[in-house]
């Protein structure tokens, strides 16, 4: 039965993407297909953390950059004179803050508790950071000076931005794995606000360390995986094929560049979603189960709670991450003042659970539904607010207020939306067998 | 003149560090205790404290400009003061309305703090969005009134100094109104009745209902007192800096960590954590050049470098730091907050 109301609900959505692309434009709704694809993939890798293991990870947003910054760094040609300049200094420093809090891991580690431990930490973690700016300052500032109106920055590796996607996993599995080292041992709320934290750092760092990131300058022009629409333009067989079908060519060859986009998209969440499934279904997701219903037989039966919690802690984030680059290669640039905690970590909470935690598919259909509600609530509330205003004057302050608000309907119904399905359908639309 | 130099560093180190500090602390300070004590009686971290604020801060600023608009004005001091009790009662029904459609149900069910702290996410998009949708995102001031308590100059005449120290009439009022308020809260909770059934409730449910104590009761009177703290926190903030809906919302990060470092569920921890959070993030960004510059004898010596440990795009960050050290060597907080 269950697969029927997957199969009713797909359809659904499906019908509901036509809807706008016969009603609004293909292109709009290809554009949401795109997105609804990365949703889902964001979706499912919160799942994975909150579904399976019961994590609450509010710092969903610090991965997603943290994969942005992955297909920065891959596709971006490197700039030789910045490294010349002061990329080696960077290194350096970078290092030394590494051993630094290595050593102070160590002594933290090795002493017995006392003043003496905490006289000789301050000292070491002091005297590191006071040395590592030292070599670091400079460094970077020299590099930001290296012809700062178009690059400032160290560039990257210059290799096809595809390969960002599974990089972008590595960072955001890399940086999981420090942040599940830290916080994965506090209760669920402490778990909950320190990711939120982390997630806030990692995206300060983003936006001010120009000598990385070209912080709010921005990146744009990423290399795309995908045709641009001029070549399309110019290309023989598509103008052929637009002909044989009678199309515009213009207006068809964004449509094209999207429907190739979502083709990739598509690739890498069917990958991931048969991974999911495999998992959930085998022993080691029977175990997740487990420890999440009762973490406390789950130990007594020799489940090795904070391991596991750490691993699918590190996985869910990763494929965050991999979902984090496919965004910035789909935007073509990076901007990081774009990564705002509402619309990058709780509306991907919201559609998780509204899809329905614990299950795969509901996941996905939470990424599609959520993200299409997200889109389409502003001209809808342009619409209603229309329609409800249409009998006051033109001149009316309350009718000129309501049109320019009708903007903001988006927040509100996403409250809606989690506050109704949390209630009366609390395991989602599609909820866990 | 050795003297005057270090009088001269002081009256920087207070301009730029002390002044500022002791208001945006007491800000968060107000914030805090809202959390803190949602916390001991309802038992789950509130994400939509930051919108509370704004909202109440909204109805204030609505008010605000109503009694603009009839000439009425409060002197020197800002018309927000009179507006702020009509906010605080429209953001205490709004609260009680979110705690009757929501909160109440999850109540009866007995459900687990996530599932609380997950609705009170809804809770936070609807108020975002409810105050987006009233009084647009932009950024707002409404502060009016005398600007200055102490005006640079006239602190530099009066002490003869080369540096001035300048207070603002908001600086003032956020420092002074937090003291009431924390006065007034703690008779509340140590004194009467109902407040020592707030903490009886927070320290041991159980025993609390035993002994006859009316959870609907003190769960309304909680809300009641968090709304009109969060009003005021607001306000407080909104006069002395400016009022965005989403600035507010990302208040709620230095907020839960003033809470946190703290010790959850602790008023007086709430207090402490607000003004360490707000000490280290200003000394930790601040630029220590001038100040070293007097305080260095002799007059030619120059820093050559702005003396900043960290740059000030950090200042969020700083929060994060402090609150992650505590979690990881103190989990309960300073002040021994409750764990549950």
């Amino acid at each position: 039965m269950s697969w029927m109301r997957n199969v009713i609900c797909f359809s659904i959505m499906i019908l509901m993407i036509v809807g706008v692309g016969y009603f609004q434009s293909w292109n709009v709704a290809w554009g949401i297909i795109n997105l609804c694809l990365i949703s889902a993939i964001m979706a499912l890798g919160v799942n994975i953390q909150w579904g399976y293991a019961g994590l609450l990870n509010v710092g969903i947003m610090g991965f997603a950059a943290l994969g942005g910054v992955a297909a920065l760094l891959i596709s971006v040609e490197p700039v030789p004179e910045a490294w010349a300049a002061g990329g080696w200094g960077t290194v350096l420093s970078l290092l030394i803050g590494a051993v630094t809090v290595v050593a102070a891991i160590f002594i933290y580690k090795g002493l017995p508790k006392g003043f003496l431990r905490t006289l000789i930490m301050l000292v070491v973690c002091i005297g590191g950071f006071l040395l590592m700016r030292s070599i670091f300052d400079p460094a970077t500032e020299a590099i930001e000076k290296v012809n700062p109106a178009s690059t400032g920055y160290l560039g990257g590796l210059g290799l096809p931005i595809i390969l960002a996607w599974p990089v972008g996993g590595l960072l955001a599995a890399g940086a999981a794995w420090i942040v599940g080292k830290i916080t994965l041992g506090l209760r669920s709320d402490y778990l909950a606000i320190a990711t939120l934290g982390i997630s806030e750092i990692i995206v300060a760092l983003i936006k001010h360390e120009d000598w990385l990131t070209r912080g709010v300058k921005n990146v744009s022009g990423l290399p795309r995986p995908v045709p641009y629409e001029i070549d399309l333009q110019q290309a023989s067989w598509f103008i052929e094929m637009t002909a044989k079908y009678g199309l515009d060519t213009t207006s068809f060859s964004s449509i094209f560049v999207k429907i190739c986009y979502a083709a990739l998209f598509a690739v890498v969440l069917l990958i991931l979603i048969w991974f999911s499934e495999k998992a959930l279904k085998s022993p080691w997701g029977r175990m997740m189960r487990a420890i999440r219903d009762n973490e406390v037989s789950a130990n007594a039966m020799g489940k090795d709670v904070k391991a596991r919690h750490l691993q699918v802690f590190i996985l869910g984030s990763a494929i965050v991450g991999i979902a984090g680059a496919m965004l910035t290669t789909l935007d073509g640039q990076m901007t990081p003042v774009a990564y705002n905690p509402l619309r990058f970590t709780f509306v991907i909470w919201v559609m998780v659970i509204v899809g329905g935690s614990g299950n795969n598919w509901g996941a996905v259909l939470g990424g599609f539904l959520v993200w299409f509600c997200w889109v389409e609530a502003e001209p809808l509330g342009q619409w209603l607010m229309t329609a409800l205003t249409s009998g006051m004057a033109d001149d009316s302050g309350i009718k000129i207020h309501l049109l320019e608000s009708a903007a903001h309907m988006r927040l509100m119904t996403m409250g809606i939306i989690l506050l109704l399905v949390m209630r009366f359908s609390p395991r989602g639309i599609l909820p866990e067998k | 003149m050795e003297g005057m130099e270090i009088l001269n560093a002081l009256a920087v180190f207070s301009n730029y560090v002390l002044v500022p500090a002791l208001t945006y602390g007491s800000q968060l300070a107000l914030g805090a205790l809202g959390v803190t004590l949602i916390y001991g009686v309802l038992r789950f971290s509130n994400f939509a404290h930051g919108d509370t604020m704004a909202f109440g801060t909204m109805v204030v600023i609505l008010f605000t400009w109503l009694f603009q608009s009839w000439g009425i004005s409060f002197g020197p001091l800002p018309t927000a003061l009179l507006a702020l009790p009509f906010g605080i009662l429209v953001c205490i029904a709004l609260v009680l309305l979110s705690d009757k459609f929501v909160y109440r149900f999850y109540r009866r069910k007995k459900a687990a703090p996530v599932i609380f702290m997950i609705a009170s996410m809804g809770v936070m998009f609807v108020m975002n969005g409810l105050v987006r949708f009233i009084i647009s995102p932009k950024d707002i001031q409404f502060r009016d009134g005398e600007r200055f308590i102490i005006k640079a100059r006239e602190f530099k005449q009066m002490f003869g100094l080369d540096e001035g120290v300048a207070i603002k009439v908001t600086q003032g009022i956020t420092v002074v109104i937090a003291i009431v308020v924390v006065i007034a809260l703690f008779w509340f909770l140590n004194r009467t009745r109902t407040g020592k059934s707030m903490r009886a409730f927070s320290d041991n449910e159980d025993l609390a209902l035993l002994s006859g104590i009316n959870p609907d009761k003190v769960v309304m009177i909680t809300w009641m007192i968090a709304a009109a703290l969060a009003t005021i926190a607001g306000t407080l903030y909104g006069l002395d800096k400016s009022f965005k809906a989403f600035t507010y919302f990302m208040l709620l990060l230095p907020i839960f960590a003033s809470a946190i470092v703290g010790g959850l569920g602790s008023p007086l921890g709430a207090i402490a954590g607000g003004y360490l959070i707000a000490f280290t993030e200003i000394m930790l960004t601040y630029a220590y050049k001038k100040v070293a510059e007097y305080m260095v004898p002799g007059d030619e010596w120059e820093a050559d470098s702005l003396m900043q440990l960290l740059s000030t795009d950090y200042k969020f960050a700083v929060s994060f730091m402090i609150l992650l050290l505590v979690l990881l060597f103190r989990p309960t907080g300073i002040f021994k907050g409750k764990s549950v």
